[in-house]
């Protein structure tokens, strides 16, 4: 028996860049929130996460990386096709990166410019996110296996939809997150954030998904709709999709009134992993839409195999001592951290 | 000149790759020298250690939040804007990269937050594994990045298919190439050279201040102590370094030494202006014979000059040439310094050798320099090839318009001019202000053991009048 590899990879890397998105998602999401909160609640809020940030953005790390080892074909034409939204991205995330070190060093000036720095980091790279995301479901334009179009061509009103969702989200993820780890006059105002948050988030989600439909033939016939006919068997196929998403709506809307501490939380990484399943099964097998699929974008199988023995023996080690750092900051970040200045 | 994309993204790739690797020259000796404090405390219980590293942690800090986002951003750019090397490069070289995320910078990131943050919440023992396997982490960095840098200076067990695309072979002898081992105790000398000259310098600056200041007296020892040893070591591994260059890749040899004729007996420029449009060298200053000597191990061994290679095929000359002169002579500087403070520890006490510790404040950034002078030696001495005789630079570039990369390379200069600026003045300021001798007040909560909380105040405080 052969192992298929391009599958595995496929699968490996799809699932590391949806542990980026719900990860690096509450960091993101805490900074979208920033500009709400009282300077005494940013220090709190950024304590929740100080000591895990790092490891979250390493998951976006190894997107880039694990793109450029199994697909790079495929990494060679999206990053290319969606140079300007990247970049932007990585500019943005240099600034929110920095200050969490900055901010602490910082007198009183230099603090406020850091904390307008992470606020402002944090949200560019949530639209640079979105964007990238945004013109990348749309599909590139290739010839030859090499990216073909402009420099432009994945600012859309597509693009500008799924960036305006992903805001939603990542600040739903973040007032989630607060409303587990912080206590007291903050944890109700990440509720109240969270409420907000979940409204706008069942609104993104349903305008996005509507319009996702029509940004490509093969998506909408995925989906049921084809030549002007509606095939119900393969829509009640992929139906458990948008169930689970709104399963974690409803969750986390019961929860909050329930005023539980971690099911929001957990609620919103439903919602996520729907949304996530939801564009994956509208454009597999294409890596960069609709193009070139995982297959032709992969590597020979001995690279891969070689990949998959490291893989094997290192991600397994990964996820044991990331929860072992989860587990050791867990529980509630005090007011008290304020205190302390 | 003409401006485009190529050029704009070879200079983009250039900047942040050499403003990246000032941070990790950095960080992994600091990451090392925290480990062995912490040790010594753990072991000794000698306050001093512990004070010194609560001080280093705080410039650690810093430094490796810098090293991250400048690292993350190198990342993608290979993609952005160097898509056909990505594609040619990926099927050899693509594990270890992969191998660097999984095996490295997981491991630095996840125990990092342990380190800074978890004094208060797991023991000693455990916090001194999570400072360890930090310092671990950045080795392991450094290993499989110079593997794939190594491989492409000197590309071995791989094969070309019939449609040009690569294929390993013997992944042996992908990730052990041969420069590969020279070149990486050449990179972790360096950054040990760099940590140690800067640690010395801090504590002599502190020291030309206050020279009864017990953890500045210390560290300045064990500064002394780890350059005096390293940078001799450094020349040793230098020369092998180049003596593989002569042998794998003899154009930047010439380019090194600005040979332009093939013979025996070449002499030892010490100082010249290579010309490359005449291909020769104008003010001279020369040692006869040295060059083959130095280069080759016998005054009488031919070395090659850059005649002998086709001139679309030679690397700048003048810029090799003299980055190469900067990391030796900063070398040789070293190695002196070493002498002087090793002597001076002997005889006496440095902490008061108020020239010496003028010197040492000097030397302090001399191994950044070096490293990048190091640096552009390797990477611009490999020119015209990105990939040595598989794939031209020129052949490498990404198809994305000239417009668009100048204003991601503007966008660059910018931000990092702000953070470099930034950062170094928040360090300089840790650094001004010294390791603390009073006994801190027992942290309430899980704070991090270094910060310097005290010196923020509030946002809101600003507000007022
Ligand atoms: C000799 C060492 C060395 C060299 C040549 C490079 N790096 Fe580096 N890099 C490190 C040593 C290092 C490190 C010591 O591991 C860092 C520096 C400080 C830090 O935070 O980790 C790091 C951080 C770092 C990060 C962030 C890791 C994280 O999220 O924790 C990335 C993505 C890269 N690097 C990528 C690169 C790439 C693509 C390079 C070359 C093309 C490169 N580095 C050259
Ligand atoms: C970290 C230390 C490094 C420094 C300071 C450095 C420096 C440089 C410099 C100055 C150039 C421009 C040369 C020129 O254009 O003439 C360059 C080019 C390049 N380097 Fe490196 N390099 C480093 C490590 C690496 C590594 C580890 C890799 C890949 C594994 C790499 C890949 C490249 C590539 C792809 C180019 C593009 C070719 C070019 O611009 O000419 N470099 N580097
Ligand atoms: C003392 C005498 C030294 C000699 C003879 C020497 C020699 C060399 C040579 C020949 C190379 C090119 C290797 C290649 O292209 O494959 C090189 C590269 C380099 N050097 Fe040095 N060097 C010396 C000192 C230093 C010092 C003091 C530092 C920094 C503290 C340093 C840092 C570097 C770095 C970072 C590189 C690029 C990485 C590499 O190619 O190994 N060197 N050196």
């Amino acid at each position: 028996m052969s192992l298929d590899l391009p599958l595995i990879w496929a699968t490996i890397l799809a699932i590391a860049v949806l542990m980026y998105v719900m990860l690096d998602g509450f960091d993101l999401g805490i900074g979208i929130l920033f500009p709400f909160a009282a300077p005494a609640e940013r220090d709190v809020m950024m304590e929740t996460v100080a000591p895990i940030w790092d490891g979250n953005e390493t998951w976006l790390v190894l997107g880039g990386g694990g793109l450029f080892a199994a697909f790079p074909r495929a990494y060679a034409v999206l990053m290319p096709g969606l140079y300007i939204p990247i970049l932007l991205m990585l500019m943005a995330l240099i600034f929110r990166g920095v200050a969490f070190e900055f901010r602490l060093s910082g007198r009183r000036r230099g603090k406020r410019f850091w904390t307008a720095a992470f606020a402002g980091g944090s949200i560019t790279a949530t639209i640079a996110q979105g964007l990238v995301l945004g013109g990348f479901v749309q599909g590139l334009i290739l010839k030859g296996g090499q990216f073909a179009g402009g420099p432009f061509d994945w600012l859309t009103g597509y693009s500008l939809l799924t960036a305006a969702g992903l805001m939603a989200g990542y600040a739903l993820l973040g007032a989630t997150w607060l409303v587990w780890r912080t206590q007291g006059e903050l944890h109700d105002k990440a509720a109240r954030a969270a409420a907000i948050a979940v409204a706008a988030v069942a609104v993104m989600l349903a305008i996005v998904s509507g319009a996702t439909l029509l940004v490509h033939p093969l998506v909408a016939a995925r989906w049921g709709f084809q030549h002007g006919t509606f095939d119900l068997v393969r829509l009640a196929r992929l139906l458990p999709i948008p169930m689970l998403g709104a399963v974690g709506l409803a969750v986390i809307a019961l929860a909050l009134r329930r005023r539980s501490q971690v099911l929001p939380f957990l609620g919103t990484l439903l919602v996520f992993l729907s949304g996530y399943l939801g564009l994956a099964a509208s454009f597999f097998p294409y890596v960069a839409p609709y193009q070139m699929t995982y297959r032709q974008a992969a590597n020979p199988d001995n690279t891969l195999a070689l990949l998959l023995g490291g893989a094997a023996i290192l991600l397994p080690a990964i996820l044991g001592y990331s929860l072992w750092v989860y587990w050791i900051f867990r529980g509630k970040v005090g007011a008290d951290a304020a205190a302390y200045h | 000149m003409h401006f485009d994309a190529l050029l704009l993204s070879r200079l983009q790739f250039g900047f942040t790759i050499a403003f990246h690797i000032i941070f990790p020259s950095f960080t992994i000796g600091l990451a090392s020298y925290l480990a062995v404090l912490e040790g010594l405390w753990l072991t000794t219980k000698n306050a001093v250690f512990r004070d010194l590293y609560l001080f280093w942690i705080k410039i650690f800090a810093i430094s490796f939040g810098m090293g991250v986002v400048s690292g993350v951003v190198l990342s993608y750019e290979i993609g952005a804007n160097w898509s056909v090397y990505s594609t040619v490069a990926s099927p050899v070289i693509g594990p270890l990269f992969a191998f660097e995320v999984l095996a490295a910078f997981f491991m630095e990131a996840s125990f990092l937050g342990v380190m800074l943050f978890g004094w208060r919440k797991v023991g000693p023992r455990l916090h001194l594994l999570a400072t360890a396997l930090v310092a671990v982490g950045t080795l392991v960095s450094a290993f499989w990045i110079i593997s794939a840098n190594s491989w492409m200076q000197h590309p071995t067990g791989f094969t070309r298919l019939a449609d040009g695309s690569l294929r390993a072979v013997d992944w042996m002898a992908v990730i052990f190439s041969p420069s590969f081992p020279y070149r990486f105790v050449h990179m972790v000398l360096a950054a040990y050279l760099t940590t140690s000259l800067v640690v010395g310098a801090a504590s002599a600056w502190r020291l030309l201040r206050d020279p009864e200041e017990d953890e500045s007296c210390v560290a300045l020892k064990m500064a002394i102590g780890m350059f005096a040893i390293a940078a001799p070591l450094q020349l040793v591994a230098g020369d092998l370094s180049g003596k593989q260059v002569e042998q794998l890749q003899p154009a930047k040899l010439a380019a090194i030494e600005a040979f332009w004729e093939t013979r025996t007996e070449q002499p030892f420029h010490v100082v010249a202006i290579p010309d490359r449009t005449q291909a020769t060298n104008h003010f001279v200053v020369s040692i006869p014979k040295l060059g083959s000597w130095i280069t080759a191990g016998r005054t009488d061994a031919e070395v090659k000059g850059l005649k002998d290679f086709a001139p679309e095929d030679r690397p700048p000359v003048w810029l090799v040439f003299w980055a190469f002169r900067v990391m030796v002579g900063l070398g040789l500087a070293m190695i002196g310094l070493g002498l002087w403070g090793g002597y001076l520890c002997w005889r006496s006490e440095p902490a008061h050798a108020r020239w010496f510790l003028r010197a040492m404040v000097a030397m302090g950034p001399a191994g950044f320099v070096a490293v990048v002078a190091g640096w552009i030696v390797a990477e611009v001495g490999r020119q015209p090839y990105v990939i040595y005789g598989v794939l031209r630079t020129a052949d490498a570039v990404s198809p994305v318009g000239a417009g668009v990369v100048s204003a991601s390379l503007l966008g660059f200069m910018v931000i990092y001019a702000i953070i470099f600026s930034v950062g170094a003045l928040y360090i300089l300021r840790l650094i001004g202000r010294g390791p603390s001798h009073v006994e801190p007040e027992a942290p309430r909560r899980g704070r991090p053991p270094g910060y310097a909380l005290a010196a923020a105040p509030d946002e809101s405080e600003a507000a007022a009048p």
